[in-house]
């Protein structure tokens, strides 16, 4: 039986890789799980809520030392000494940043798995653990904001005056960027984002927020789902946009992150110098060089005017019990991927663009970089439309305006022409044939759309009025006459009382508003 | 025997005034079902306007053959075929599954089908008295009337068989098949210019035996899929053989109710048509099968799957459900768990409401039927252009045995075969669940890239048992 180990995390980080809850689904998928002692406390898991669920409680030594071992951040030189011969390690890697770990864990007989590095398709996003911790991250940095900033974030009108609305700007709008637009409209803030992708734009609306879009002549077209640089004359429309909204606003979130590069500045230290005194800025980028000119990871600081940058780059962990279950689950996720037998044994499938994704060493070998997935994070159809054009017929296009008139005339023309001609009852027939006609269209387009199938069923029982030309036959003097017309009487009552019957069957179920209860 | 009014109050006369109150009493039978309050009203109004044409009927005919033995054998005759057809009618009223109510309502056509047949058949031994002018109109008549009776009939009969799954409702494939259409048709014109002047006996058993092959043909080379179309066709024509039988005889009352039943049946073949953006001409002509294949096999992606027991905390944790019915639903008969489904969820204080497309099931209106018959409000279950746009605030749209429906390449992509058919916009919603049984493509034949949309996921097996696996979730 392979057992899972859950190891506790170095320094400040508050997270743990898994909670009760999810022991209990790797319990499921065929694994022993042992936890280190102490290793959920900062999340509030405590030894024996893990225990509870069926983990044991171990040593470090022993927790280091099962088959697989779940971590969330990368191990240091130390903890990848401590690792069994053959071992799996599962974790945040973050193997594009970091090839010096990528080497020092080649270096021994394991295997790796980077759970950053899950590439973006829609069958990997129940694993994405960095769209997880970004969302976490978002709401945190609004949090973080609400408590530095010193008014309302929702407009009031209270006996003691009016209070009006605090105004929030959110640069960039991925998982991270909605989560903060959600959170501060959900506040009752005033919320703009801002985005390089202008397909978003539905989204941060969807959510309460107004996208301020930067007017180029430029299209963003991302194939794998994470935003790139964006062009000159972008940048300058967008800078203006910063540096305008900067004045107005009182609370900026930043977000931008391109992968494998420094982030982007967003934020110059003017624009910094024209906000209002006690207004704040999360820049959630610190960690990779920071959106905002001033900030620094990790810090809060104040700026000369009285403006609070906070450069946290721990927002998830400030969620601890939060981001341990998100992350927790994510991990289970991948198990299941691995345990397809759901037998405790782990495989690595590397047909699986999932599995060969997130495999950055196997059995000592170096895997990393994997060969790069093509995702369909838009739905990039809409510039290779044309070439498909006429395979099939379009709109349907009704009759020209002349074609119409001249059908409509030509039947004008036969009626007239059938009723000059026709001997006497004839035209007499057909007035109470086209009036009846008129009359049914006008009466059939105003039925309700819910009743069809009653309409059907009626006209089913009416038109067994046929029974009326039957019955006029059937004291005929010619016996097959008279038992023709027998025969068409007895079809025609099926469907007068059939007709009727399952008609008013049908009417006496529908009924209105809360018949039920 | 009748011509309709000769004198002041006899039995013509009033037989006249009879019909023409039975005619308005039809008129307003179908003005009731406008709205759900005065539908039952409405039924009144038809049973007590059939009450009265029958009644004034009988007492016709007998005024004509009272006495005589023909009347007598007559009269028991009648009497007999009314008390067993109006059995036979109030029984399968009484037992028919709502699911089965395409069948039923098929099945009726044929029998108006048939009726119209005899009628015309008898029209011809009538041999009656009159000017030759008239005669060649009365034989033309009797022409059209068994004509139109026959394809009727048999069509009707093929749908019956085609929508109770005893018959393959894969279209048939014969080649040239609108040439044999158009040929049967031509002949028709041929046999009746024939017919008009020699009134051949022989002749009218051609064109009887003519007149079902077509009718078997046209319906056997038409989907499932499209049996809407089919069913409310057939219902008109089943109109216009009645209003045929009405010209044969004189009678003004089979003209009125004939024409009201064919504009009806006309009507909801326009709607199902519209509501798929096709021609009336293309559905009868054949399937989707023909049409141009789509442009290739464009990847789509990879679909996800959901287990009931996260639908189900999706559905607790969502503000507003909205589920969008389809044929699937009543083949798995799953309206009772469904109805369950949204009742629990509407005590939870969840905004729950039906979505339903114009050409959802197998007959206009079929999944208002059902639903009703589970005991869902009406007033919950709307139409596809009142919640279309609500769909893009809907937190959870479930999508049971629904495909073609919810496409959105009908919106997206001018190169696919449904292309600009309306359809439900389920994909604006924030989550979107199918119920399916596998990946396999709706009737269209064409791929649905709403299961690979990132807010799309699938729940897989009998629309019933994952609907109650939810519900036990709960």
């Amino acid at each position: 039986m392979t057992h899972i180990g859950i190891v506790a995390e170095l320094g400040n980080e508050s997270r743990v890789a898994a909670t009760p809850v999810t022991v209990k689904q790797l319990l499921e998928l065929g694994y022993d799980v042992v936890v280190e002692k102490g290793a959920g406390e900062s999340s509030s898991f405590r030894d024996d809520m893990y225990a509870e669920a069926g983990a044991l409680i171990v040593g470090a030594d022993e927790a280091w030392g099962s088959e697989v071992v779940l971590r969330i951040n990368p191990p240091t030189e130390d903890e990848i000494g401590r690792l069994a011969d053959g071992a799996t390690l599962i974790g945040m890697l973050s193997p594009g940043l970091r090839p010096e770990l990528v080497e020092a864990l080649a270096a021994r007989p394991i295997t790796a798995l980077a759970l950053d590095a899950v590439p973006r398709i829609s069958r990997a996003q129940s694993m994405d653990v960095l769209s997880s911790m970004a969302n976490i991250a978002g709401y945190r940095a609004v949090i973080e904001a609400a408590h530095e900033f010193g008014r309302f974030f929702t407009g009031q009108v209270t006996a003691a005056g009016k209070v009006p609305p605090a105004k929030v700007l959110v640069a960039g709008a991925g998982v991270a960027g909605l989560a903060a637009i959600g959170a501060a409209s959900s506040l009752g803030a005033v919320v703009r984002a801002t985005d390089p992708r202008p397909e978003v734009a539905d989204q941060v609306k969807s959510i309460g927020g107004t996208y301020l879009k930067v007017e180029v002549a430029e299209e963003m077209q991302s194939s794998d789902g994470y935003a790139k640089a964006t062009s000159e004359a972008y940048n300058a429309r967008a800078a203006e946009i910063y540096s305008e909204q900067a004045a107005d606003v009182d609370i900026i979130i930043t977000t931008a992150l391109i992968p494998g590069r420094p982030a982007p500045k967003l934020l110059t230290a003017e624009d910094v110098a024209g906000m209002k005194a006690g207004s704040v800025i999360v820049d959630m980028a610190a960690g990779q060089g920071g959106n905002v000119e001033g900030s620094v990871a990790g810090e809060r600081i104040v700026t000369d005017n009285g403006v609070v940058i906070l450069g946290y780059t721990d927002l998830p962990a400030r969620l601890p019990a939060q981001a341990s279950q998100l992350y927790g689950t994510n991990m289970v996720n991948l198990l299941k991927l691995l345990t397809k037998d759901k037998d405790g044994q782990l495989k690595i499938d590397f047909d699986d663009v999932v599995q060969r994704s997130v495999t950055v060493v196997r059995d000592g070998e170096k895997t990393w970089p994997p060969p790069p997935v093509q995702v369909s994070a838009v739905p990039a159809a809409t510039t290779q439309v044309p070439a498909a054009e006429s395979t099939a017929p379009k709109k349907k296009e009704g009759l020209s305006p002349a074609g119409k008139a001249g059908l409509f005339a030509a039947g004008i023309a036969v009626l007239f022409g059938i009723n000059a001609v026709a001997p006497a009852p004839l035209p007499q027939h057909f007035t109470v044939l086209m009036l009846s006609i008129v009359v049914g269209f006008y009466v059939i387009g105003k039925v309700h759309h819910a009743l069809h199938t009653p309409l059907m069923s009626v006209t089913n029982a009416i038109s067994g009025i046929i029974v009326v030309g039957a019955l006029l036959q059937v004291t005929s003097d010619n016996v097959v006459m008279q038992v023709l017309a027998a025969v068409a009487v007895l079809l025609a009552s099926i469907n007068i009382f059939g007709g009727f019957a399952v008609t008013r069957r049908m009417l006496a179920m529908f009924s209105a508003g809360k018949a039920r209860s | 025997m009748s011509d309709t009014v000769s004198g002041p109050l006899t039995a013509d006369s009033i037989a006249g005034a009879a019909y023409v109150v039975a005619a308005l009493l039809f008129i307003l039978s179908l003005a009731g079902l406008s709205k759900h309050e005065k539908a039952r009203a409405g039924v009144i109004y038809g049973i007590t306007g059939m009450v009265i044409a029958l009644a004034a009927t009988i007492w016709l005919t007998l005024q004509d053959a009272w006495g005589t033995g023909a009347g007598l054998t007559g009269l028991v005759l009648l009497v007999a075929a009314v008390l067993v057809g109006g059995a036979i009618g109030l029984w399968r009223a009484r037992v028919v599954e709502m699911t089965g109510m395409p069948e039923l309502i098929a099945l009726l056509h044929s029998f108006v089908g048939l009726a119209a047949v005899l009628v015309g058949w008898n029209g011809h031994l009538e041999a009656p008295d009159l000017s030759p002018d008239l005669t060649a109109i009365h034989h033309a008549e009797v022409f059209i009337g068994v004509f139109i009776g026959a394809v009727t009939f048999t069509g009707s009969i093929v749908a019956f068989l085609k929508l109770s799954a005893r018959m393959k409702s894969s279209p048939l494939m014969l080649p040239g098949k609108n040439a044999i259409n158009l040929g049967a048709l031509a002949a028709f014109i041929g046999l009746t210019v024939w017919y008009v002047n020699d009134s051949q006996l022989w002749l009218l058993i051609v064109v009887t035996l003519l007149a079902l092959g077509l009718g078997w043909h046209l319906v056997a080379s038409i989907g499932g899929g499209d049996m809407p179309v089919v069913v409310s066709m057939l219902n008109s024509y089943s109109g216009w053989a009645a209003a045929a039988a009405g010209f044969l005889l004189n009678n003004d009352l089979l003209i009125i109710t004939g024409a009201l039943v064919g504009s009806s049946g006309a009507y909801l073949s326009y709607i199902m048509c519209r509501a798929m953006n096709r021609s009336f001409i293309s559905v009868i002509a054949g399937g989707f099968g023909i049409a141009a294949p789509a442009a290739a096999d464009a990847e789509y992606g990879e679909h996800r799957e959901i287990t009931a027991q996260a639908t189900a905390e999706m559905l607790t944790n969502a503000s507003s459900v909205v589920i969008t019915p389809g044929y699937g639903m009543a083949v798995a008969q799953a309206q009772y768990p469904v109805a369950e489904l949204a009742h629990q969820l509407r005590e939870k204080g969840v905004n729950v409401r039906f979505g339903i497309h114009p050409v959802a099931g197998r007959l206009p209106g079929h999944m208002n039927v059902l639903l009703a018959e589970a005991k869902v409000p009406y007033d919950i279950v709307l139409e596809m252009d009142e919640i279309n746009d609500d769909l893009g605030d809907t937190s959870v749209v479930l999508v049971i045995g629904a495909n073609d429906t919810v496409n959105p390449s009908a919106a997206e992509d001018p190169g696919s075969p449904i292309a600009g058919m309306p359809v439900l916009r389920v994909w604006e919603a924030e989550n979107v669940v199918v119920f399916k049984r596998s990946m396999a493509a709706g009737y269209a034949g064409v791929q649905n890239p709403l299961f690979f949309r990132d807010n799309s996921q699938m729940l897989f097996g009998d629309a019933k048992a994952r609907v109650e696996d939810i519900l036990k979730a709960f």
